[in-house]
């Protein structure tokens, strides 16, 4: 539609969040909501022409945008989408959009604050995933972990303050640490950030590949987040408010898997392999460990903060999935499936615990019961996530678990046997606490107070149940896309650079 | 009309009608509700109807295309597909006759029911589930039938989710059935890896018999047949799903759904899903004797020892229940025993005569007023007689009563058996010869105390009340001056539907099915291997013959004195039950705790679960790595930065000596790197 799609993609809710923000108190809340909300439906309908004039034949960087940003040192500011990041572009539009509705009444102080929070996070993101520069990377993917801060600090629940704490120190090292590695890459490919010339680069003895491997790691790995470094997650997701928690499991996330295959695995291909192994355990920890560690809390938050976890095992399980030297297909498209399906799919379970906090104020399950009585139409939605959530076929989750388990079986058929516990382990924690929050007799006064959902409610309900059920019935719309750029990543790791 | 039109039509048609009732159920109110899922469910009977004719008579051809590209990976296509062949079409008219019927049922059953609609959008959705699970062409679609029947299932099971041990019953059955989900999916996997990166049913059949040889390790340094492995990963999604041994234990819970959906799910098709998707596999089944072993032996347990479990039982659907797993392990020593349509065969007339049974057992309970415990019925005959008669004929058809339908069956599956060579076969056929004489037992037992003898619930205590979780919260039951009186129309109407299936379908259909061409070219035996079906077809002189011959057989002696032991034990001589129960005291405690099997499970399954989850929790994420690692460094960070706080003087040059030792440390790094070079 326009030249530069990608940077109106990336401005547009930045811009409308400084339009928000110049609202100023809550006395016009009303209107910096309704900014709010306009800048995150055209910052949505700015990314759908990403989609539709995305040409599926071409396996290149598409929309690209070049220009110089500090000449001196070779920063540019270069952005591009394949069939990989384009889609989490659109996936982040599209969980703003949700989390403005989400957060429409519900918030009452600072509003516009909260609002211009994610609007401009939202921006940022959509900067880190287009971003084809290395520095112009880490400035978003640095720069958007502000707002989460303020969101969690400001809006946050009563032990915000140690959350927050923690998630920095979690954060602080592995960032500095990969800004060392691009300083080392960049002197590497010629005096340029350019993260396609550092892919380009043709040699790297292995113990510096493993160096600079575990420096992007340490970055990376927190994010999304692989065992053992994640417990900063459950944590910041049981003080963030609703909007937070969804914005964090269905895009934070995702950045640190992103990482991983834009910067470690393509140009650290020989690296790659030879802790693919290591890499492959600490995945399968997460998701038979952290599954079962999900099934004993009881507090639904930390629950499916947990089930994140596990779910975002299978990414990083797919991802370094290799038969010799080639990663296994399956296994990384199924990684990037599984990443676009649990955005939609966490943000529907924490948008749903959300609903019952706002009326019930309490996350516990042991303070819930029967709900289904009182708010039917509710349950019927939460029912469907929770299947999604458990990998049910037809829904979103079932197809990158299904992706990820076939293409484990290819290689090492213990490592889809433990992969696969999910289908017992998901179902157990996830129906068990379904189970005990929605079915039974009215527990208390409090649920016999709870109403059904209201009409904003319900649409962010239904709009993401589409989507769960769009993707899980027609998953080619999602995998077609991301082919090229699937094959073009296999093809790097295939190199080696020794 | 075209045939993919056609057969989209059959399987989209209950569909349509499940979502208006469940979207728009509560605006279109009750009647329009059941009208319009039984208009789909209807168009979806006549035209499967129409597709058996048509195999029946030869003029169909078997269909086998894709209908949408789900999703391509690797240059495979997976596609969404029908494949309908004769096996198909059986299945087809199975299903829907008797989804058909239970939807009538149900408007008799269910008409007090707050969640009425609700109800009918959920048995046309799993009418739409069940045929997309028969109808596919390929490995994944089948899966996805498998869950989503799994899925209304659960849905259904805890239709009344205010009742703790609905909601219990509902988690148990999906949690168990996952882990039969477990093994299917691997086996998939299996399948997909090594039969030429397919999951279209042709291209692995077409596969399958250059890999009969093909060994794999699956532990390092072991070799196993490739076949093997996969045969019984795959059986593994049968075993849940078709609740064989050990994994049957979800079944029986099962009846805490409402009685419809026990004859319609949990008796006639659902838990059939196993066999049938067994019998589709039989190319690759018969390359493995290691697994038509397993086969077997998983049969033979559940279909006897689940059968005593019939006898310990005073819930008049927990009976029927118990008869479900024990028939559903003949269907399965028939696999076992490479009689694919035997079993097949066993599949269809159970199907009739059990949903016959299950809603018979509705009808009784309606008629005592939600009371499911058969010590407060007897004499029921009087004042139920269409109830009677058909359960009557259920039971014999049940037991194997010469010219009943299960009598065809399940004579075939004894001799079948009996002239098989694998190893398993003795033990299997002493299960199933043993099993006959227990069915007639406990059929009857039950048929006896309902329908005949005292009429106990004018001396019904209220201490009833206290036999375990088999109670339900809702039971009020009829009290002393109440007279039970038979079902409406809607309720009885399916039975009388249903019982002339049960009783005639076995002796027009044995021919067709076991001795003709039906099956050809869909279920592949290897006769040199398996002979037994070639043996059984030498034997095979008629289904009058064989119906005349069996009064001297084995099997209707034990199924006479089954039904004779009954009489006399609950009719004449009551003392004798009691005081075996008394003198057996420590047998009967095993059969009424169900060989506790539940308890194993849920204390070492779901407790050590939960125990392991704390463990990790507590000690791995809680103890070490926040408390040791975390904290430790927050703490090592305060310690150090009170040292730091040392160097920040606030004077401008100190700051700047700072700048150039890390300038200096850059630009080393960059030295070293020149220098490597």
């Amino acid at each position: 539609m326009f030249t530069n799609q990608l940077s109106l993609v990336i401005w547009t809710p930045i811009v409308a969040g400084l339009l928000v923000l110049a609202t100023g108190g809550d006395q016009r809340a009303t209107l910096a909501r309704w900014i709010a909300v306009a800048g995150a439906l055209a910052g949505f309908l700015l990314s759908v022409p990403l989609y539709c004039g995305f040409d599926n034949l071409n396996g290149g960087m598409q929309f690209a945008e070049n220009l110089p940003w500090i000449d001196s040192f070779g920063i540019r500011y270069s952005l591009g989408v394949d069939g990989i990041s384009m889609l989490f572009v659109i996936l982040n539009s599209f969980t703003t959009l949700m989390v403005v509705l989400a957060g429409w009444e519900v918030i009452q102080k600072r509003v516009a604050q909260y609002m211009a929070a994610f609007l401009i996070m939202s921006g940022l993101i959509n900067g880190a995933f287009a971003a084809l520069d290395a520095i112009l990377f880490y400035v978003f993917f640095e720069g958007m972990l502000i707002p989460m801060y303020l969101i969690i600090g400001v809006w946050g629940g009563p032990r915000r303050v140690y959350a927050s704490i923690k998630f920095f120190l979690y954060t602080l090292l592995g960032s500095l640490l990969m800004l060392v590695a691009l300083i080392y890459l960049y002197f590497q490919a010629g005096k340029t950030f350019d993260i396609q010339a550092f892919q380009a680069i043709a040699k790297i003895p292995l113990h510096v590949q493993i160096l600079l491997f575990i420096a992007f790691f340490l970055s990376f790995a927190v994010k999304v987040p692989m065992w053992p470094v994640h417990t900063w997650l459950p944590d910041a997701h049981v003080e963030a408010p609703t909007g937070g928690s969804m914005v964090l499991a269905a895009i934070t996330l995702k950045i640190g898997a992103y990482g991983f295959l834009r910067f470690a695995l393509p140009i650290l291909p020989d690296a790659a392999r030879e802790l693919s192994t290591i890499m492959v355990v600490l995945s399968l920890v997460a998701v038979v460990y952290i599954g079962l560690v999900a099934l004993v809390q009881s507090d639904m938050k930390k629950l499916v903060a947990y089930s994140s976890i596990s779910h975002m095992g299978f990414v990083t399980l797919g991802l370094f999935m290799f038969t010799g030297s080639h990663l296994n297909q399956w296994a990384v498209e199924g990684a990037l499936v599984q990443m676009v399906s649990h955005g939609f799919v966490s943000a529907g379970m924490f948008f749903c615990i959300g609903v019952m906090y706002d009326r019930v104020h309490s996350r516990n399950i042991a303070d819930y019961g029967g709900v289904a009585n009182k708010m039917p139409i509710f349950a019927a939605f939460m029912m469907l996530f929770a299947m999604a959530n458990s990998g049910l076929p037809a829904t979103s989750g079932f197809a990158g678990e299904f992706m990820v388990i076939m293409g484990a079986v290819q290689v090492n058929f213990w490592y889809a046997a433990l992969a696969a516990t999910t289908l017992i382990f998901g179902a157990a924690y996830t129906l068990w606490m379904y189970k005990r929050v929605i079915f039974g007799e009215v527990a208390n006064s409090h649920v016999e107070e709870m109403s059904d959902v209201n009409k904003r409610e319900f649409l962010v309900l239904a709009v993401l149940a589409l989507a769960v059920l769009g993707m899980g019935l027609y998953p080619q719309a999602f995998v077609a896309k991301m082919h090229l750029a699937v094959n073009d990543l296999i093809a790097h790791v295939a190199q080696t650079k020794l | 009309m075209d045939m993919k039109s056609l057969y989209l039509l059959i399987a989209l048609s209950p569909l349509v009608g499940s979502i208006i009732a469940g979207l728009f159920g509560w605006a279109i109110g009750r009647r329009a509700s059941h009208v319009v899922t039984i208009l789909g469910v209807g168009v979806s009977a006549a035209l499967s109807l129409k597709v058996l004719y048509a195999f029946l008579t030869g003029q169909a051809e078997v269909f086998n295309a894709p209908v949408y590209t789900w999703l391509t990976v690797g240059g495979y296509e997976f596609s969404v597909g029908f494949l309908v062949d004769s096996l198909t079409a059986m299945m087809l008219v199975v299903v829907t006759f008797v989804s058909l019927m239970v939807h009538i049922y149900t408007i008799g059953y269910m008409q007090e029911d707050p969640g009425y609609q609700r109800f009918f959008s959920y048995i046309s959705l799993f009418t739409f589930s069940m045929l997309m699970l028969v109808m596919s062409n390929n490995f994944i679609q089948l899966f996805f039938g498998w869950e989503a029947v799994g899925l209304v299932s659960y849905l259904l099971i805890g239709f009344w989710f205010k009742r703790p041990t609905a909601i219990f019953a509902n988690l148990k059955a999906f949690l168990v059935n996952r882990v039969g989900d477990f093994g299917f999916l691997l086996g998939i996997g299996m399948v997909l890896a090594y039969f030429g990166g397919s999951l279209n049913y042709s291209d692995v059949f077409a596969a399958a018999p250059a890999l009969a040889h093909k060994t794999v390790q699956i532990i390092p340094g072991v070799e196993w047949s490739l076949l093997s492995v996969t045969c019984i990963l795959l059986f593994i999604g049968a075993m849940g799903k078709s609740a064989q041994f050990p994994l049957h234990v979800w079944l029986p819970d099962s009846m805490e759904g409402p009685t419809p959906i026990s004859a319609l799910i949990h008796a006639a098709t659902m838990v059939t899903a196993g066999i049938f998707m067994v019998s589709r596999m039989s190319p690759l089944y018969e390359l493995s004797d290691t697994a038509l072993n397993v086969v077997m032996v998983a049969g033979s347990i559940t279909a006897l020892f689940m059968g005593f479990l019939g006898i310990v039982q005073n819930d008049i659907k927990r009976v029927v229940a118990y008869s479900t797993l024990s028939q559903l392990g003949y269907m399965t020593v028939a696999l076992g025993a490479s009689a694919y349509s035997v079993a097949m065969f066993h599949v269809m007339t159970h199907a009739f005569f059990k949903a016959l049974l299950f809603l018979a057992a509705g009808s009784v309970i309606i008629g005592m007023h939600h009371d499911q415990d058969m010590r407060n019925m007897g004499g029921l005959r009087k004042y139920m007689p269409i109830t009677w008669l058909t359960s009557l004929l259920g039971s014999l058809a049940l037991i194997g009563t010469p010219f009943f339908s299960g009598f065809y069956s399940k004579d075939s599956i004894i001799e079948v058996v009996q002239v098989s060579h694998l190893p398993a076969a003795g033990f299997a056929y002493f299960a199933v010869i043993a099993g006959v004489f227990v069915t007639a037992f406990y059929s009857f037992r039950m048929y006896f105390l309902v329908f005949h003898g005292k009429e106990r619930w004018m001396e019904k205590k209220d201490d009833h009340h206290d036999h375990g979780h088999d109670d339900h919260d809702h039971h009020h039951g009829l009290g002393p001056n109440d007279k039970p009186h038979e079902s409406p129309w809607v309720v009885t109407f399916p039975l009388l539907m249903l019982a002339i299936p049960s009783v005639l379908v076995g002796f027009f259909a044995i021919e067709p099915l076991l001795y003709g061409h039906f099956f050809d070219g869909v279920i592949s035996v290897n006769a040199e291997l398996h002979p037994g079906m070639e043996e059984l077809k030498h034997e095979f002189h008629g289904a009058v013959a064989m119906g005349l011959h069996s009064f001297t057989s084995l099997p209707f002696i034990l199924a006479l004195a089954g039904v004779v032991t009954a009489w006399f034990f609950y009719m004449k001589a009551p003392q004798i039950p009691a005081a075996i129960k008394k003198n057996f005291s420590a047998v009967n405690t095993v059969l009424e705790n169900k060989y506790y099997m539940d308890d194993l499970y849920f204390n070492v399954f779901a407790k050590g679960s939960r125990a392991l989850g704390t463990f990790f929790w507590k000690v791995g994420d809680m103890l070490l790595i926040d408390g040791l690692v975390v904290n430790g460094t927050a703490k090592l960070v305060g310690a150090v930065s009170k040292v730091v706080r040392k160097l920040q003087t606030g004077f401008i040059y100190s700051y700047a000596t700072t700048m150039i030792i890390g300038v200096l440390g850059l630009m080393s790094l960059w030295f070293w790197q020149i220098i490597a070079r």
